[in-house]
């Protein structure tokens, strides 16, 4: 077995997984914000409805909306996968795969991440809304100096979870032939007749949910100077 | 002429009639005490005067200036709104100070939010905007200053005692520069021997000729610094004059009892 060679074909089945995981956050935290905004709406159809969307989503396997996604353009709008991928301008086969994937990853954990900000949201006191209202601040000034870096502070130690499992879940992508990490391990497993592709794989994972860690850690340390 | 002129002023919470038509009114530089047992509505006054709550009747005028009517419709701009509440300021039993923001950014977070607005509106360049914040900034320390926090500007709020805290509270209030600031019982969240350190500010303050409303259950307090004194019950004024004649010499049956209650507690 070439062992750098393996570990190479790892590092590139790995940055997959990165992308995957890094482009889910950049989209998913701004939807979540916004379902979070939607449920908490005063007119209720639309806070229901963001609702029962919210519930559909956490209540079903990943992995199927996964594979349900890839039917959206065909069974939804009649339009079949190899047109749609050019009507989008995507290159390959591969590419489309992954932006399934990352469609559904994004609902998905938009869907997590908005309950975690409702939650941070309602937990900041109304006396806080009412300082800013009688000092004359407009309500978005009131939520973007008064109310937001309190969330923030109250989601991180919840949203650190969600996002370590979601470090773990990219590797449902392979279930739509996405290349990632796990898909290369396997690969050279069946290539070499040997495990330890596997177990280099568990330390890359093992390695970036550290860092993880370490990192969130710090985040929590630089937002607590002050106690509520 | 009155500062302040308040008519017939009432508040619903469902089928609880709150307030009941409260009337009073209040001139330049006068302070105004509110007492009255829990649940009489002395709160939800305050917080009508401040548009945290909108009364279903009556009408509210500072100077000549009507900021308040039940009767017309009330489809103000947020703009608009900002302005009209901003002849009030409200001090909160509880504080509610910011707490991730130093008590200086407290203090100075909502004239430079307003200032900056206005000016870029007005389409000032950036020069003068760095000014503006300066001078905010400079307003800030004056009055943290003179209610004697100028050692504390930088300091976080948690780590300020509960006196301290509703002291920068109130800086906050009047860095706004409000017509008429109000107070709901600033001091009874405080240990009793914090709550001195407070009164003496709103003291000052009547010296400096604030024109104040303020909601307390000090009773030696109100007496001292009051030109008027409203006893409220049930929504209603149940009786009202200078402290000598309400604490001194009071008419009403209800006003005498809870007086009588109020000094033994
Ligand atoms: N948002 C609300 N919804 C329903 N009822 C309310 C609301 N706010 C106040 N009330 C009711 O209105 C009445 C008057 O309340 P308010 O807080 O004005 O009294 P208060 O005179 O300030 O009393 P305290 O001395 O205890 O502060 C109370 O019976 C209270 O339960
Ligand atoms: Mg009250």
């Amino acid at each position: 077995m070439d062992f750098w060679g393996v570990i190479f074909d790892l590092c590139q089945g790995f940055s997959v997984t990165l992308k995957l995981f890094a482009l889910t956050l950049v989209f998913a935290i701004p939807l979540g914000f916004i379902l979070a905004f939607l449920s908490m709406v005063k007119f209720k159809p639309i806070s229901f409805l963001t609702k029962v969307f919210i519930w559909i989503i956490r209540g079903t396997p990943l992995l199927l909306q996964c594979l349900l996604v890839t039917f959206i353009p065909s069974m939804v709008f009649g339009i079949p996968n190899k047109d749609f991928q050019s009507m989008l301008g995507i290159r390959t086969m591969a590419d489309l795969q992954f932006t399934f994937v990352l469609f559904a990853f994004v609902i998905n954990y938009a869907c997590y991440f908005a309950v975690i900000i409702e939650g941070g949201i309602k937990n900041v006191s109304i006396g806080q809304h009412e300082a800013g209202k009688v000092l004359g601040m407009t309500k978005g000034q009131i939520f973007r100096h008064v109310i937001l870096m309190q969330v923030v502070r109250k989601i991180t130690a919840p949203m650190s979870n969600e996002i370590i499992t979601l470090v773990k879940d990219t590797a449902l992508a392979r279930a739509l032939s996405v290349i990632e990490i796990i898909a290369i391990a396997f690969e050279k497993v069946n290539k070499y007749a040997v495990l330890s592709p596997l177990l280099y794989t568990s330390l890359f994972y093992l390695a970036f949910s550290g860092i993880l860690t370490i990192l969130f850690h710090y985040i929590e340390k630089k937002l607590s100077y002050y106690s509520v | 002429m009155n500062m302040l002129e308040v008519q017939n002023l009432t508040k619903s919470f469902g089928s609880h009639q709150v307030l009941k038509g409260v009337s009073f009114s209040l001139k330049q530089g006068e302070v105004l005490v509110i007492i009255g047992s829990s649940g009489s509505g002395k709160t939800t006054l305050l917080r009508c005067l401040n548009f945290l709550e909108q009364a279903d009747g009556g009408s509210i005028c500072v100077g000549d200036e009507e900021i308040f009517n039940a009767a017309g419709k009330m489809n103000l701009s947020d703009h608009a709104m900002r302005d009209r509440r901003l002849h009030f300021g409200l001090v909160f039993q509880s504080f509610n100070l910011f707490p991730q923001h130093t008590v200086l950014k407290n203090v100075t977070l909502a004239p430079t939010l307003y200032q900056t607005t206005q000016l870029k509106k007005a389409k000032a360049g950036r020069n003068a905007i760095k000014e503006a914040k300066a001078g905010i900034e400079a307003q800030g320390r004056q009055l943290l200053d003179m209610v004697g926090l100028s050692e504390k500007v930088d300091e976080y709020p948690c780590r300020l005692s509960g006196g301290q805290q509703q002291r920068v509270a109130i800086a906050r209030a009047l860095a706004l520069n409000p017509d008429i600031l109000c107070f709901d019982e600033p001091t009874s969240a405080l240990d009793p021997e914090l709550t001195g350190e407070v009164l003496r500010v709103i003291r000052s303050l009547k010296d400096q000729g604030r024109t104040m409303v303020v909601v307390t259950h000090e009773m030696e307090f109100a007496r001292g610094v009051a030109d008027h004194v409203i006893y409220m019950a049930d929504g209603v004024i149940e009786e009202e004059g200078t402290p000598d004649e309400v604490f001194g010499n009071p008419k009403s049956e209800k006003t005498k009892a809870f007086l009588a209650a109020g000094y033994n507690r």
